[in-house]
């Protein structure tokens, strides 16, 4: 099948790095209506910290979840969460209004979350290019139909820990870009800005992780062989 | 149209930012190609599970607890640098 599918990801840009500070450089004034968030933010810069508290309570979830994600591990993931939005609040300034403030809010979590994916690897880097390139497990090789209603045959929990071991299991690069654009209901282009990735380089590797992820998951979902 | 060229198009259709033309011979691979078709149902059924299991779960008193953390933080730091800022003027 797929023998071509490698080429798809060529057009990726290597960012290793992801900055927090080089987004907003835009046009001001071209957004027609603002975003709710907008007035938010210019409460909070003049020193309103309840304008910023309903901000964290809008998007902490979002954040912790990302960072749990991102880095599998609860501590690391409220540990983050807090510095995301400490971050922000002394960056406030920087945020233009370009972009939403859910994604700028994401960025930042997504680079909170590798360095400290990096830290615990001593000997390994992470970066959202690391596995990237390999091809292993993108090409479909399980045709079998699933079961309609996974909820019938395991439990919550059982299920929760199938899904949770899966996503495990894919690069960082990969899990990341599932997690914003189909957990968390990213558009392709958000997901782009929030990852410093080209649209092109976050739908391959979007292909790339569901079909993996579906590749995974084939193994519990199928429906049961009819005996020969 | 091959079952790579419907992979390469296999995001596009999902988010329905594909042109009628091409649409109609994705349409078409899927009508004639049972492995495509299945990679497809399938696809969708593991967005589908994660979206509707969210795997990790956010407790309204951790949600709280890192809120009112946050907080402290902010408020420390709003008491500094208002502190700095009054210092800095009175040089
Ligand atoms: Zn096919």
């Amino acid at each position: 099948m797929a023998a071509e599918l490698s080429s798809i990801d060529q057009e990726l840009e290597p960012t290793d790095e992801i900055a927090v500070d080089s987004t907003e450089e835009a046009p001001e004034g071209v957004a027609a209506e603002p975003h709710p968030d907008v007035l938010l933010v210019e409460q909070a810069r003049a020193g309103d910290t309840a304008a910023f508290e309903k901000l964290i309570r809008q998007y902490d979830r979002q954040i912790f979840r990302t960072a749990l994600h991102i880095t599998q591990n609860r501590e690391d993931a409220e540990d983050i969460t807090q510095d995301v939005f400490f971050k922000a609040f002394q960056k406030l300034d920087q945020f233009k209004g370009n972009s939403k403030f859910s994604t700028w809010l994401v960025r930042i979590a997504v680079n909170e979350s590798l360095m400290r994916l990096r830290k615990r690897k001593t000997s390994k880097t992470v970066s959202m290019d690391q596995d990237v390139e390999t091809d292993e497990g993108s090409i479909p090789r399980d045709f079998a139909e699933w079961r309609p209603n996974p909820e019938q045959t395991f439990s919550q929990s059982e299920l929760g820990d199938i899904l949770r071991k899966t996503i495990a299991g894919l690069p960082p690069g990969f899990r990341t870009v599932f997690t914003l654009r189909d957990i968390e209901n990213l558009s392709t282009e958000e997901t782009a800005e929030a990852l410093g990735l080209s649209v092109p380089a976050v739908k391959s590797r979007l292909l790339r992780a569901r079909l993996q992820l579906r590749e995974r998951l084939s193994r519990y979902f199928r429906k049961a062989a009819t005996p020969a | 149209m091959n079952c790579t060229d419907f992979l390469a198009k296999l995001t596009d259709y999902f988010d329905g930012q594909i042109d009628a033309e091409l649409l109609t011979e994705v349409k078409e691979h899927l009508g004639s190609c049972h492995h495509c078709e299945v990679v497809v149902d399938t696809t969708r059924q593991t967005i589908d599970v994660y979206r509707g299991h969210q795997p990790y779960e956010f407790p309204d008193e951790l949600s709280s607890k890192l809120r009112g953390a946050i907080m402290d933080r902010c408020r420390k730091h709003v008491e500094t640098t208002v502190g700095e800022k009054t210092s800095a003027g009175v040089k």
